[in-house]
């Protein structure tokens, strides 16, 4: 039974950078992870990493100046003490000339249309230059400029150029820059390569690590730590096309529901605008961002309508929403009109070379087309989860309505994390930065936890059980219910009914649609009765998994009756100006989901408001 | 294309498997689109639809994580982007687990020689000079000159595919050396000369015998032979390893191909593995000799005509350097 100082559970951006912030304070860390590090889904993001490092100015990119609205003008502010929007003075909008992390934080609130909790917005926006710089300094093959700086570009929803990038291959760049660095201080971080998690040990409020089982082995065992870190990554595989990994099932996510701890802004899912046609394989918004068209089945650049000044470069719900609104009204493409296309060919030749390698080669490899030549049919596909694991802005879990009440020694980093730097909507890029700063802080309150004098948790004497009754359900099936089978109808169903819009029908005939599936999971059964590598077992898992945490995607979406970023109802939709009908007034706070014996239970805590009021959300 | 054989090597080691042994799975169209699907999505219907103690590796399915590596027809591929209707041979599909790794169960292999490899070329960043403040600077073209070989995926391929792999097991393989490669070019590395003396050494650089299987099979653009050759030129450049029997065959080849139009195949083994070789192995020269199976050492060198029109070609590519 092995034990460590830290134990992380994920090893994309969050997690590895997570661990090296352990492993610098000299403490024994490990990294647990279903798949070798290299192939984390952190790796798949393309199009940059956020920083407001002023490299290239809005103005010569022909940009519109920028403007911040709404900024509170009391210096006294602070996060210590967040005042009630309502009574907030917001300052009347100004132009700045050059990006900074002020307007970077702007940008986040705005574009998670509020939702978002301002302390860990300012934290990421402010973090960001030093932790992209530190990329570098490992040696990350960023792109350049002519002058030897690190390149940047524009992004949707951001009012600078401040994507840093690798051409399209910018999160496989930060991955690797970092897995580099693991594998320099290999000595000291242990790394159990394909372990499957299947349970947290948690008892009185007290996290004292993991159980695992070893796919090589299948062997069921413990990890013990002092603290116990989640960067498990999103739960986009719900969905029947996504731009997801087969990996991204939401683990820790359902892991972590099971023990108690609620779920936060669950029904907060992002759909990225260009995910090939059926397939969802992602085609980065920095084709769009270096000038690629969004087109409909009539060839009319139908952003026209939905966003006239930013046009493709809107953020990704309001473009998405656009591309399905066309859809709807049977303006699109192909014979069923269910698609959209982008159109690469303004960009020209010469620059999707050098700018957009990988994603000209997906779409010869995938859909065997030529992108120079025509346009691709594309769809708004499942890609980013908002809503997960609820931490304060130290990465600590907390499981009450005031951000009060917390997990001793649990951690969560990453997209399986909610500190809320994204509320109702994540910008591009921002990704890789939360990972990259939210695993930073984890691993900092981490270290400080146990230089603090953490003591190692009793094990409690059934810390197996429930893994490995799950285990023994599963293996001693004979219901007959095929896992992909009901692994299909979920994600079907959660497309059809609980996606780029949402309405109150839909969502309850998807909720019992999962309640049924949940039934009939009981009864899933697999022919793989061995030890070594069974990854028939490693699916049913995953599906249990998935059908918890849908739950609360849906009952969050079914109770939010408005539409706020990445959540639209049609009922909360304005058809005439295609715009989101917000409601502050009852909806400006966050949902928890708490799982009871017969389902969801919801509660709502506040968001923490003390720079920039609310206001209407346009482009 | 209405059916398809996917003829997939087996072992589970579960099931008792000493061998492994062939088993053969037929997909329709009425199962999934044969024409618009990849090998990784006949794969997982027949692990989800037909048998699922079928063991493989996948995750990202668009050719980023380099988790499905696996042979194809003989060739490694990464399953995710190989369409079966480019593969596809009189109906059939024959899939291998990667070769030169031993194998898990089924399609599945274990990676860590590959792993132990990569991290034997100190795969990271180790500049001279402290941090500075902001990012260092770096001029875009020598950002080029390393560009390719950071795209590596890390799926094995090339690996698998490696013929010196295959009888070599101290080999660094395509995969290290690139990754060593794209240090070696970087101008914020401080550990040059050392990287390459130690690439110099026994299992590295000159050990590459240059098939382009690597080439071949890499599913990016890292082209690890090409890298392999630039660290050799790198080193010679530095003076590194040039009395190594692949630096010494490379001299001699160039210089044989300069003075005389032509290459000595006669004299190049001689001088590449030097004297004491010649003379150890005389013994099975000799009769070869004897027998006119390889002609004896020159005595004199053959010039080709005109062979000062080489010297000029080899004067301008020089120049051009």
């Amino acid at each position: 039974m092995p034990t460590h100082d830290v134990v992380i559970v994920g090893a994309g951006l969050a997690g590895m950078r997570a661990a090296l912030e352990v492993c610098k304070a000299g403490l024994d860390v490990a990294i647990v992870s279903k798949v070798h590090p290299s192939r984390s889904h952190s790796g798949a993001a393309q199009g940059g990493i956020a920083a407001a490092l002023d490299n290239v100015g809005i103005a010569e990119r022909n940009m519109p100046p920028a403007k911040i609205s709404g900024e509170n003008v009391d210096e006294k502010v602070t996060a210590d003490t967040p005042v009630d929007w309502r009574t907030m003075e917001g300052k009347p909008a100004y132009e700045v000339k050059n990006d900074s992390p002020l307007l970077h934080w702007f940008d986040i609130c705005k574009g998670g249309d509020y939702l978002v909790d301002q302390d860990a917005a300012e934290l990421c926006a402010f973090l960001a230059p030093q932790l992209i710089y530190e990329y570098e300094h490992w040696g990350c093959a960023f792109s350049r400029l002519p002058d030897g700086r690190i390149a940047q570009r524009e992004f949707g929803g951001h009012q600078a150029p401040r994507a840093c990038y690798a051409a399209d291959r910018t999160g496989h760049a930060c991955l690797h820059a970092l897995f580099e660095q693991v594998m320099k201080n290999a000595k000291k971080i242990k790394i159990y390569s394909e372990f499957l998690m299947l349970d947290l040990i948690l008892r009185d409020g007290v996290c004292g690590g993991i159980v695992v089982y070893d796919l090589r082995t299948g062997q069921l065992d413990v990890i013990r730590a002092k603290a116990t870190i989640f960067a498990t990554g999103g739960y986009g595989r719900a969905f029947s096309v996504t731009t997801n990994a087969f990996a991204s099932t939401g683990d820790g996510v359902a892991i972590a529901y099971r023990n108690g701890i609620p779920l936060e802004d669950m029904e907060f899912v992002q759909f990225h605008p260009t995910g090939l046609y059926r397939l969802g394989i992602l085609l980065s918004e920095a084709a769009r961002g270096e000038g690629a068209y969004l087109l409909n089945g009539k060839m009319e650049r139908f952003m026209q309508r939905y966003a006239p000044t930013k046009m493709e470069k809107g953020p990704r719900d309001i473009v998405a929403r656009a591309e399905q609104i066309e859809i709807m009204e049977g303006r699109g493409g192909g014979p069923n009109k269910d698609y959209v296309y982008l159109d690469f060919r303004p960009i020209g030749e010469k620059r999707i070379r050098e700018a957009l390698p990988q994603i000209s080669e997906l779409v010869r490899r995938f859909v065997n087309l030529d992108p120079f030549k025509e346009p691709v049919p594309i769809q708004p596909s499942a890609h980013y989860s908002m809503g997960g694991i609820p931490v304060n802005i130290k990465g600590e879990v907390v499981v009450d309505t005031q951000n009060e009440q917390k997990i001793i020694g649990f951690y969560a980093a990453g997209e399986c994390s909610c500190m809320s730097v994204h509320g109702a909507n994540r910008l591009g890029v921002n990704s890789l930065l939360e990972a990259t700063v939210t695993g930073y802080l984890a691993g900092k309150s981490a270290v400080e936890f146990i230089q603090g004098g953490a003591p190692l948790p009793d094990l409690p004497p059934d810390a197996t059980a429930r893994a490995d009754a799950e285990l023994k359900a599963i293996l001693n099936n004979d219901g007959g219910e095929n896992c992909a089978a009901l692994a299909k109808e979920l994600k079907e169903t959660m497309m059809e009914k609980c996606g780029v819009f949402r309405d109150e029908d839909n969502l309850k005939k998807c909720l019992a649609k999962i309640k049924d599936l949940q039934v009939r999971f009981r009864r899933v059964s697999i022919s793989d009765k061995g030890k070594t590598f069974n990854t028939a077992l490693q699916d049913a898992i995953e599906l249990g998994h998935m059908l918890d945490f849908s739950e609360v995607i849906v009952v969050g979406a079914l109770a939010r009756k408005e539409s706020r970023g990445g959540h639209a109802r049609l009922e909360y939709f304005d058809m005439k100006t295609y715009e989101n009908i917000r409601d502050d007034e009852n909806f400006l706070k966050h949902t928890l989901g708490y799982k009871e014996d017969d389902g969801v239970r919801l509660a709502y805590k506040p968001v923490k408001i003390y720079k920039f009021k609310p206001e209407a959300r346009k482009y | 294309m209405e059916q398809v054989i996917f003829r997939i090597q087996r072992f589970n080691p579960d099931a008792g498997d000493k061998e492994p042994h062939f088993q053969d799975y037929v997909l329709t169209d009425d199962d999934l689109p044969l024409n618009e699907s990849t090998v990784l999505d006949a794969l997982n219907h027949i692990k989800w639809y037909q048998d699922d103690t079928l063991a493989h590796r996948m995750s990202c399915r668009s050719a980023i994580c380099g988790s499905c590596a696996m042979r194809v027809n003989g060739h490694t591929k990464l399953v995710c982007r190989t369409q079966v209707s480019s593969v596809v041979r009189d109906g059939v599909v024959t899939i291998q687990p990667m070769r030169n790794m031993p194998i898990i169960k089924d399609l599945v292999v274990d990676m860590k020689m590959f792993w132990d490899k990569m991290q034997a070329v100190e795969p990271y960043l180790q500049p001279s000079d402290p941090d500075p403040e902001k990012e260092r600077r770096q001029d875009p073209a020598v950002f080029k000159q390393y560009e390719f070989e950071a795209t590596c995926i890390m799926c094995g391929c090339c690996v698998s595919d490696c013929t010196v792999l295959e009888v070599d097991d101290a080999f660094l393989g395509p995969a290290a050396l690139a990754k060593a490669k794209r240090f070696v070019y970087d101008d914020r590395d401080g550990k040059k000369r050392e990287r390459l003396q130690k690439l110099s050494g026994p299992g590295g650089i000159w050990d590459c015998v240059r098939c382009n299987e690597c080439v071949q099979s890499c599913p990016v653009v890292v082209r690890p032979m090409d890298a392999i050759i630039k660290l050799r030129e790198a080193a010679l450049r530095e003076g590194i390893g040039t009395e190594t029997v692949g630096a010494r065959h490379v001299k001699f080849f160039t210089e044989s191909v300069v003075k005389t139009g032509v290459l000595d195949e006669r004299e190049l083994p001689m001088k590449a593995m030097g004297m004491g070789w010649a003379l150890a192995n005389m013994g099975t020269a000799l009769p070869a000799i004897l027998k006119g199976k390889i002609k004896p050492p020159p005595l004199g060198r053959h010039k080709v005509e005109k062979a000062e029109d080489v010297q000029r070609i080899y004067k301008e590519l020089e120049e051009k350097k």
